[in-house]
């Protein structure tokens, strides 16, 4: 007989801690299977972002840092300078990438360093308690805007994928969704092509991931999927962006 | 030996460099900016790394994560820039990484202005960020101890997996003296010998985990009981650092009945002031601590034990900082006098003597008191 499906090498095998229905776990597992499909695990350094994710290196079995919120991309930056010979990805939430952490991702990307970028966008701020994130769409709820989003008081849902591929140091962008299986297997190739533009150094790669928040959407899980398709996807439409 | 003319901002890139530094990552401010343009400048052409950051912020976590690579690692600024990268350095001591941080002080509070100060002082030695922990300060008083000095600075970071800061000020900085910068002039200051450049294997550092169980880089203990364990772990190194890491000048302190206490540039100007009162016949001296944290207790308990009557007068580009240390130190046994300028005005020598006059001129042992007045 043969094997055509394990748990993947690099991610350890305890349970996570992430509500029922959370995509962390799906998009965590899908980098695991990317990093042993490309053979990388010894070669893999990872930057976990401050938020849900932060104790990702409990789940991955391979190198990894800390940063402080929102400076995964200069972390990154000075670890790819320093080790070219790695391969050095961050895994960031919307507050994260796209607001604290906004002028690092921008200019990380501008320079075109060589690194591979996980942004997990679920619309919220998990880790908190459910606050406006920069990537909340107009109308939803949550516990900083707790009558909706509203354009006049909060702004606009952020593009900050779209507003990257302006720039000429980034060579690949995706936004992608885990609300389907199709789409989880979009997500994952996309992810690989990510990891395969650093090591053949092409340059700054995104794959921007619509992910599920039961919890501080206020729904059940299987509705958070429909919610992702039906809602989300149409402010973040999914495809290849740059 | 041939000496060079540098100024002090190029000779800590230079010592830095010497010392063994491959990695820099800064944002232009005044007074540093010699700095930054001497590690654009010749870093990279030395086989080292050069980023010009987009912030402060960005900066400091360059530098945390090319530190956890185990390279040896640099970031400078001044004032307003070195508050800007607390939080990353809080990051730094928390994760135990070693790194060298340069904080040429200018005027503050606020954007202040870009004159020489000594403002900094309780930022730069009560940990400056959150949570409980320090940094280790070192302040050069010439150009050719910035240089020295800055070897000491990565061979102690390297020792404790600690963050060490470099406290300089924006006359030191600036200023031009001839140097030996090449290895020979690492000298040693106060009751310290240089160290030689050792490059121990850094076991803990991000590599990759080829042959080895992951190596996970942070400062986050979230299970009840670890953040303690942590902590105790960091409180441990700091009594082992305050044990053995004291270092300062001390200038004719032994018969002295009044002693200046000064750091840095503030100290050249004391030294001339104690020359020309010794030069009466006045028994003046003067320490100058090189570390700031930990602050050299030592000199002051032996100094005021002695059971002799002991003036100390502390000078600071500032309102009244280092001044809490002394007084800390001496555990209320001698009289504490203070004379502090700051905003861009700078103690003279004569404001100096003047000082000393005022407090001492009827208890000061002299034999040509006459002359004097």
């Amino acid at each position: 007989m043969k094997k055509i499906y394990c748990h993947p090498k690099s991610l350890r095998n305890v349970s996570t801690h992430y509500c029922p229905g959370c995509g962390h776990g799906i998009a965590q597992k899908l980098v695991a299977e990317v990093v042993d499909e490309l053979g990388i695990r010894e070669k893999v350094i990872a930057i976990a972002p401050v938020g849900c994710a932060v104790v990702a290196y409990d789940y991955w079995d391979f190198d990894c840092s800390e940063a402080a919120h929102g400076r995964a991309l200069a972390v990154a930056t000075a670890i790819k300078r320093v080790r070219p010979q790695n391969i050095v990805f961050t895994y960031q939430g919307d507050g994260d990438l796209a607001a604290i952490g906004a002028n690092e991702t921008i200019h990380a990307a501008n320079r075109g360093e060589n690194l591979s970028v996980i942004f997990i966008n679920n619309a919220v701020y998990g880790m908190t308690g459910g606050q406006m994130a920069p990537t909340t769409l107009l109308n939803q709820k949550t516990a900083t805007t707790p009558k909706g989003r509203d354009a006049k008081f909060h702004g606009y849902p952020l593009k900050i994928s779209e507003m990257l591929a302006v720039s000429p140091g980034v060579k690949y962008i995706e936004r992608t969704s885990l609300h389907s299986p199709q789409e989880i297997i979009k997500t994952k190739k996309a992810i690989k092509q990510a990891f395969l533009n650093q090591i053949e150094g092409v340059g700054f790669s995104l794959v921007e991931v619509l992910s599920p928040c039961p919890t501080y959407w206020g729904m059940p899980p299987k509705s958070a999927l429909e919610w992702i398709r039906d809602v989300m996807a149409k402010e973040f439409p999914l495809g290849r962006i740059k | 030996m041939k000496k060079i003319l540098m100024t002090g901002n190029e000779a800590i890139a230079e010592g830095a460099i010497q010392a063994g530094c491959t990695f820099y990552a800064g944002y232009p401010i005044t007074p540093q900016n010699e700095l930054i343009a001497y590690m654009a400048a010749h870093l990279q052409d030395r086989g080292g790394i050069f980023i010009q950051a987009e912030s402060e912020i960005a900066a400091i976590n360059m530098v945390y994560g090319a530190a956890a690579c185990g390279v040896r690692v640099m970031t400078s600024s001044s004032s307003p820039g070195i508050s800007l990268k607390q939080e990353g350095i809080s990051y730094i001591a928390g994760s135990q990484l070693p790194a060298v941080i340069v904080n040429i002080m200018r005027g503050g509070p606020g954007l202040g202005n870009i004159c020489p100060a000594q403002s900094d002082y309780f930022q730069a030695t009560r940990g400056g960020g959150h949570g409980d922990y320090y940094c280790i300060v070192l302040a050069p008083a010439s150009v050719q101890e910035s240089f020295d000095l800055m070897r000491t600075a990565f061979e102690l970071a390297d020792k404790y997996r600690n963050p060490v800061m470099i406290l300089g000020d924006g006359m030191l900085g600036q200023m031009m003296e001839p140097i030996l910068a090449k290895g020979e002039g690492h000298m040693a200051y106060g009751n310290h010998k240089p160290y030689a450049i050792s490059h121990k294997p850094k076991p803990w550092a991000l590599t990759g985990c080829k042959g080895r169980k992951p190596n996970i880089v942070r400062s986050l203990y979230m299970a009840e009981g670890d953040l303690e364990k942590s902590n105790l772990k960091l409180q441990k190194k700091y009594k082992a650092i305050q044990a053995k890491e004291e270092r300062w000048e001390e200038i004719l302190v032994n018969d002295a009945e009044v002693v200046l206490v000064a750091y840095g540039s503030m100290a050249r100007i004391a030294k001339a002031a104690v020359k020309s009162l010794r030069s009466k016949g006045k028994k003046i001296g003067l320490i100058r601590p090189i570390t700031l944290w930990p602050f050299p207790n030592k000199i002051f308990w032996r100094l005021a034990v002695n059971g002799k009557r002991l003036t100390f007068l502390v000078i600071e580009m500032s309102y009244g900082q280092m001044i809490e240390d002394v007084r800390l130190a001496l555990e209320g046994k001698a009289q504490v006098e203070f004379l502090g300028r700051s905003g861009g005005g700078i103690p003279t020598e004569e404001e100096i003597i003047n000082k000393v006059r005022e407090f001492a001129d009827n208890n000061l042992t002299n034999s040509r008191t006459r002359e004097l007045k």
